[in-house]
């Protein structure tokens, strides 16, 4: 089966040439450009961050060999042939453990219910006036963007020491985080239950609570476990700054060099992610369906 | 004007009496649910010391650590804060530049399309799960022990938690491509290396492009706080300023931060935008 492939003539054919090659190199310049430029960035960040390729490598097999220390118990055996040894302490670190969930699921309970009661001042199409919703975008943009072990070092000193700073700092956190995750859903929702609504006459109050919440609220219980589970893995470091939970057992071990101890509170802790993470990837299965969350 | 019989509605109810009303089961899980979320609150509430009186006393002291924040001042240290911010933009580049170098490889590994066998599949994605599972400020400190105290301590640390993210993430990326385009170079006579560079990687690099760049945009708030455990940048000067009651600092640092944020917010959307066009990213 032979087929004609038509050959333009040469002068077209030159011209469309010139102006490819033309697009292309001028595309080449560019990501050259891009490259150079971000290069030229890195190397000013490796100065300021005091990157030292020596150190780097003298103590590499440091990592390496800390992994080695953390898997091998006092008497010089690896941990795993004896548990009991290993995870000795693992009454109080299951203590713990059930502390720091404690300490995320009121923190994000109590963050998502501010959440929910902002929200509607701050979605565009639901906010009663443009300086409420100015106001509260602002305040949830400011709890979004310090991070929760901040505020959990200033609760420390406001509260004293203890799992009531962190539980008010991952509050305060979530709430920004929720808040604006929540306004996104109500701004998407659709405004014809609303229209409805308001034609018969009711407040304001009571649209939101006629017309949107039905809409949404199946969309809020799914970010609100999503964050459950984030907020599972902040509150296991809250400890670092003495805000309860697991934390503070886990970098005393670390400080004070008790290698095992290491290896079983992190193995303890990422199992219970593991654990959240399923179960609540299977809870948000069974209330909402198969719909993705990103 | 058509007169429509009028349904038989009591007869109706009773032969189908699932359609009127809905099984108990299903009207009582709901105030079931939130009557148990409810008591799992009372009771966090009360074995994590909660307390009225704690309570008021910290909102107090709170109040009053607010007005002394009031006006934010750098005092004679604002040249050594700058630099201390530049230090933290430094560790959210390059450990988010390093991860992604590093992940890019594991990724293919961890990818379905590239890799059929689960063999190899389950084990890489375990591996970065687990990565994942450990929060930065623990890597934080773990390299602490290996460098020293200091900022590549931090770079290291948001390395190695954001080779895990970005693992997955680029892996679900390949996984999503078009699978037409590696054919076409198979079918030109590309071997797996050439069905990488030139069917695959045109369309990731792009969508990988637009995530590193979200990335170094939230580890810049990683970064102001992996300095708290001593891992430099941002975070020390706050850690410590909190720790000696300065609040004028405390506040101006706090500020010093969110502009940071925003600026690099800002950038970091508008190259973005620049790279993928109106695509929306992840």
């Amino acid at each position: 089966m032979a087929t004609a492939i038509s050959i333009l003539p040469a002068q077209q054919l030159a011209a469309l040439n010139d102006a490819y090659r033309k697009a292309i190199a001028r595309k080449r310049l560019k990501a050259t450009l891009a490259t150079a430029v971000f290069c030229a960035a890195l190397v000013i960040a490796a100065l300021g961050a005091e990157v030292n390729l020596r150190t780097f490598f003298t103590y590499f097999g440091n990592f390496l060999s800390y992994f080695d220390r953390i898997l091998t118990l006092d008497s010089g055996a690896r941990v795993w042939t004896d548990p009991l040894e290993w995870f000795w302490g693992l009454k109080k670190w299951l203590r713990l453990l059930g502390e720091t969930l404690l300490i995320s699921y009121v923190g994000t309970l109590t963050g998502a219910v501010f959440a929910f009661a902002l929200n509607f001042f701050a979605a565009q199409n639901t906010s009663p006036g443009p300086w409420v919703r100015f106001i509260i975008r602002r305040l949830l943009e400011f709890a979004r963007t310090v991070p929760g072990i901040v505020f959990a070092l200033i609760f420390v000193i406001a509260f004293g020491l203890g799992p009531m700073a962190g539980v008010l700092a991952i509050a305060i956190h979530t709430t920004g985080a929720l808040g604006k995750l929540f306004a996104e859903i109500v701004e998407n929702a659709d405004m014809k239950p609303v229209e409805g609504i308001r034609s018969t006459g009711a407040s304001w109050l009571s649209c939101m609570r006629f017309a949107i919440l039905p809409q949404v609220s199946a969309g809020y219980a799914s970010y609100a476990l999503l964050r459950f589970e984030i907020n599972v893995r902040e509150a296991s470091v809250m400890g670092f700054v003495g805000a309860g939970g697991i934390g503070q057992e886990l970098v005393v071990a670390i400080r004070k060099f008790y290698y095992s101890d290491v290896s079983a509170i992190l193995v303890t802790i990422i199992v219970t992610v593991f654990i959240i993470d399923i179960s609540t990837g299977w809870l948000r299965g069974r209330l909402f369906g198969k719909e993705t969350h990103r | 004007m058509s007169q429509m019989p009028k349904p038989d509605t009591s007869g109706l109810r009773a032969k189908y009496p699932g359609v009127f009303e809905r099984p108990a089961s299903a009207r009582l899980a709901l105030p079931a649910m939130i009557v148990a979320a409810l008591a799992i609150f009372v009771y966090g509430l009360v074995d994590l010391d909660f307390s009225p009186t704690k309570l008021i006393t910290g909102m107090s002291q709170l109040g009053w650590i607010t007005m002394m924040m009031i006006p934010p001042n750098p005092g004679s240290s604002f040249p050594l804060y700058m630099q201390a911010l530049g230090e933290t933009l430094s560790i959210a580049l390059l450990g988010t530049t390093l991860a992604a170098l590093f992940a890019l490889p594991v990724s293919l590994l961890a990818a379905r399309n590239i890799i059929p066998s689960n063999l190899i599949r389950f084990p890489v994605r375990r591996f970065l799960d687990s990565i994942r599972g450990v929060d930065t400020l623990i890597w934080a400190l773990v390299w602490i022990n290996v460098v020293g105290l200091g900022p590549f301590a931090g770079v290291l640390a948001i390395m190695v938690s954001d080779f895990g993210a970005f693992g997955k993430l680029f892996s679900e990326a390949i996984e999503a491509a078009d699978r037409k385009q590696v054919e076409g170079i198979r079918a030109s006579g590309g071997n797996a290396l050439h069905e990488i560079r030139f069917g695959l990687l045109p369309q990731v690099l792009p969508v990988i492009a637009g995530q590193v760049l979200y990335f170094i945009e939230s580890n810049t708030r990683s970064a102001t706080i992996i300095g708290i455990v001593g891992a430099g940048g941002i975070g020390l000067q706050l850690a410590e300023q909190i720790r000696v009651l300065e609040w004028q600092k405390v506040s101006f640092l706090i500020l010093m931060i969110l502009i940071a944020v925003a600026v690099i917010d800002f950038i970091s959307s508008k190259l973005r935008f620049a790279i993928i066009g109106q695509r929306a990213v992840v």
